[in-house]
């Protein structure tokens, strides 16, 4: 009796040894866990409003014509208003390596300065290395004035219809 | 036994202070020059003896010596520079402009920051060279040698990002450019390129993340790392001794004390290197072009000259191969090289053997010749998209083009290797000598023959100029 009550508790011993030692691990894997979030958090980007990065005014709907592209350079975007009266907000930024594409209005069409890539009023490829379409910002139309959210640009394979909003 | 308290107490005050910090000048008997290393802080990098082989300069070439030289350098002058720098456009820019024209010295100092940089890349992978080709990576050496590859990759990224704090179009551009390169990584590059910039773009807050990395969290890591290098070498017995192909090394070698042996001529190598260091500073100065204007790029628009290499891949691959895939395998093979080449016979012995010698000649020749002729080619003659339109480009102009190369290589070395009946380490040899080339070639048409749109160009007819 004596005997095993003396194993069982060798048992117990080792078990609370184990039982500590993966709680020390547990601890310190949630630490460096939490350590790593802050920081992955804290970096995030910070933005502000009024600058690029955070909420655009490019004025009113009816001063952009139909069939009409517009740089708004504060934001780095192209309004561009297509034949239908719906719009899309261009970021400027080539989605091959980041250089900002300039709109060539003879051959209605943007070119890339880097490496040539092409684009057409509604951000397409035309030609390569650019791997997709340019990036598209969200836009806000409250009161006839048009508001550009700067803060996040949304990649795109290509361009459809359901990207262009009306006013 | 010295007699302490018969010792007497210097009369002046200067000559007491002095014997402070040397208690009896420098010892000239080997005992004294000995126990000196081991008593003084600044030399326990240095054992008290050393293989009076190792000394040789022309196994060396002094270049681990003139790294750390350059990083001293670097972090004196960059802490000067820090003196008079706002981390924030335009501020960046126009303190820059303030320095180089208002400040005593302040172009020579920013200078001398500017090429030690650079010079320090070229320093470390020359020194990187020295090392494989002698055979230094084997063990017991091989954690010595990893640090050597994490210090050659933070040495890059301290570059990289002092690169844009003078906020010039160049610095701009170069940072666009090299950072566009890390969204095209699966899955996590866009991410990583936003936390990385701060941002969508380069902005104000890509120069406070780059200016925090660059002054703090790369130098401490650095300078960590050195000291851990520098310590190993002792931990590993000293430096390889140099061989020739053949020679068997004697039992008894003979080893003389670290002073004044290897300590002088150390002290020399630096005061030569710091004054042609000057000299460069003072008659060289440091490019620097308009203020950032993030609306129009400039065309050509490059990456930093180090990353042309890379830059001139990502015109010949789709990006997840020319950016990822490629850099990765070269970077992993070169981490692990300790691990499967791993002959222990021939450490000492430039190029291995007498055999790997020509044969390093001849890959290098090759791959010379070969190099130019591909990208020409791949330029000019072959369209992979076009021929495999049905087929994505990641595949079509990506592991296509990867795969024959590869077995090209592969294929071209073996047949080397068999014909001069070469070991494997020789054919490792071959291949190192092979890619490094081709890495070389790359760079220089990046740096010399890309001009506008990155097309080809001879460099005496580049336009623009
Ligand atoms: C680890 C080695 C280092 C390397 C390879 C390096 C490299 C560079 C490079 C290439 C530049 C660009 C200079 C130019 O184009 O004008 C630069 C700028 C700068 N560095 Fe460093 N650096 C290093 C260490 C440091 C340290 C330790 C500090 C300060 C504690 C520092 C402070 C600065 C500052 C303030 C600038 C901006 C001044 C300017 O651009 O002229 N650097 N660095
Ligand atoms: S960055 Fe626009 S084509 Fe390369």
């Amino acid at each position: 009796m004596v005997l095993i009550m003396s194993e069982n508790e060798k048992k117990k011993k080792i078990n609370r040894n184990n039982f500590l030692k993966i709680a020390w691990g547990a601890v310190a894997g949630l630490v460096a866990l939490e350590i790593g979030g802050v920081t992955l958090a804290y970096m995030q980007p910070r933005l502000g409003d009024g600058e690029f990065g955070g909420m655009i005014e490019a004025g009113e709907v009816d001063t952009f014509p139909p069939g009409s592209v517009t740089q708004i350079t504060e934001g780095r975007f192209y309004l561009s208003r297509l034949k239908d009266g719906g719009f899309l907000a261009l970021y400027q930024r080539c989605t091959h390596l980041g250089c900002s594409v300039p709109w060539d209005q003879v051959q209605e069409k943007f070119i890339c300065p880097c490496h040539n890539s092409q684009f057409t009023t509604v951000g397409d490829v035309i030609n390569p290395p650019a791997p997709r379409a340019l990036d598209l910002f969200p836009i806000l139309i409250e009161d006839g004035i048009i508001k550009i959210d700067t803060s996040n640009p949304i990649s795109r394979q290509n361009y459809d219809i359901t990207q262009i909003v009306y006013a | 036994m010295k007699p302490e308290d018969t010792e007497e107490i210097p009369s002046s005050l200067f000559d007491r202070m002095r014997k402070t910090l040397a208690p009896s000048g420098i010892p000239t008997d080997r005992r004294g020059r000995m126990r000196m290393v081991v008593d003084t802080l600044i030399l326990h990098i240095h054992p008290t003896k050393v293989n009076s082989r190792t000394l040789r300069f022309t196994y060396t070439w002094g270049l681990g010596g003139l790294s750390a030289l350059l990083t001293v350098i670097l972090v004196s002058t960059g802490v000067l520079l820090e003196m008079n720098y706002t981390p924030s456009p335009p501020d960046a820019y126009l303190d820059i402009i303030n320095l180089t024209t208002n400040v005593w010295f302040g172009s020579l100092v920013r200078n001398l920051h500017h090429w030690s940089g650079n010079l320090l890349i070229v320093a470390a992978v020359l020194h990187l060279l020295r090392v494989f080709f002698t055979g230094g990576h084997r063990p017991p050496r091989e954690l010595n040698w990893m640090l050597g590859v994490a210090m050659l990759l933070l040495v890059l990224g301290a570059n990289f990002t002092g690169y844009l704090l003078p906020w010039d179009e160049l610095a701009y551009w170069a940072i666009t450019v090299g950072t566009s390169i890390i969204s095209y990584v699966p899955l996590v590059g866009e991410w990583l390129n936003r936390l990385l910039l701060g941002g969508p773009e380069v902005g104000a807050a890509t120069l406070l993340n780059f200016y925090a990395l660059h002054i703090s969290i790369i130098p401490v890591t650095v300078v960590l790392l050195m000291s851990y290098h520098f310590w190993r070498i002792r931990k590993d017995g000293g430096l390889t001794i140099p061989k020739k192909p053949g020679e068997e090394l004697p039992k008894k070698m003979e080893s003389v004390t670290t002073i004044p042996y290897l300590v002088r001529p150390e002290l020399m190598f630096a005061i030569a290197w710091l004054a042609i260091m000057f000299f460069w500073a003072m008659l060289v100065p440091a490019p620097l072009e308009g203020i950032a204007n993030p609306l129009v790029s400039p065309n050509p628009a490059k990456a930093p000259w180090y990353f042309m290499g890379l830059q001139e891949l990502l015109l010949h691959f789709h990006p997840v191969i020319g950016a990822v895939l490629i850099p990765g395998l070269a970077l992993t093979s070169l981490f692990l090289l300790p691990f499967y080449d791993v002959e222990i016979k021939t450490v000492g012995v430039y190029f291995r053997s007498q055999r790997g010698r020509y044969l390093a000649i001849i890959s290098a020749g090759l791959s010379l010749l070969i190099s130019p002729i591909w990208v020409l080619l791949d330029e000019y003659v072959i369209h992979w998209t076009m021929w495999l339109p049905s087929w994505p480009t990641w595949i079509s102009n990506g592991l296509v083009p990867l795969s024959i190369l590869l077995l090209g290589i592969f294929v071209l070395t073996g047949w080397i290797a068999k014909l001069s009946r070469a070991s494997l380490e020789e054919r490792v040899l071959v291949i190192f000598v092979y890619l490094f080339t081709a890495l070389v070639v790359l760079t220089v048409i990046g740096i010399f023959f890309r001009g506008p749109g990155m097309e080809l160009f001879w460099p005496w007819m580049m336009p623009g100029h």
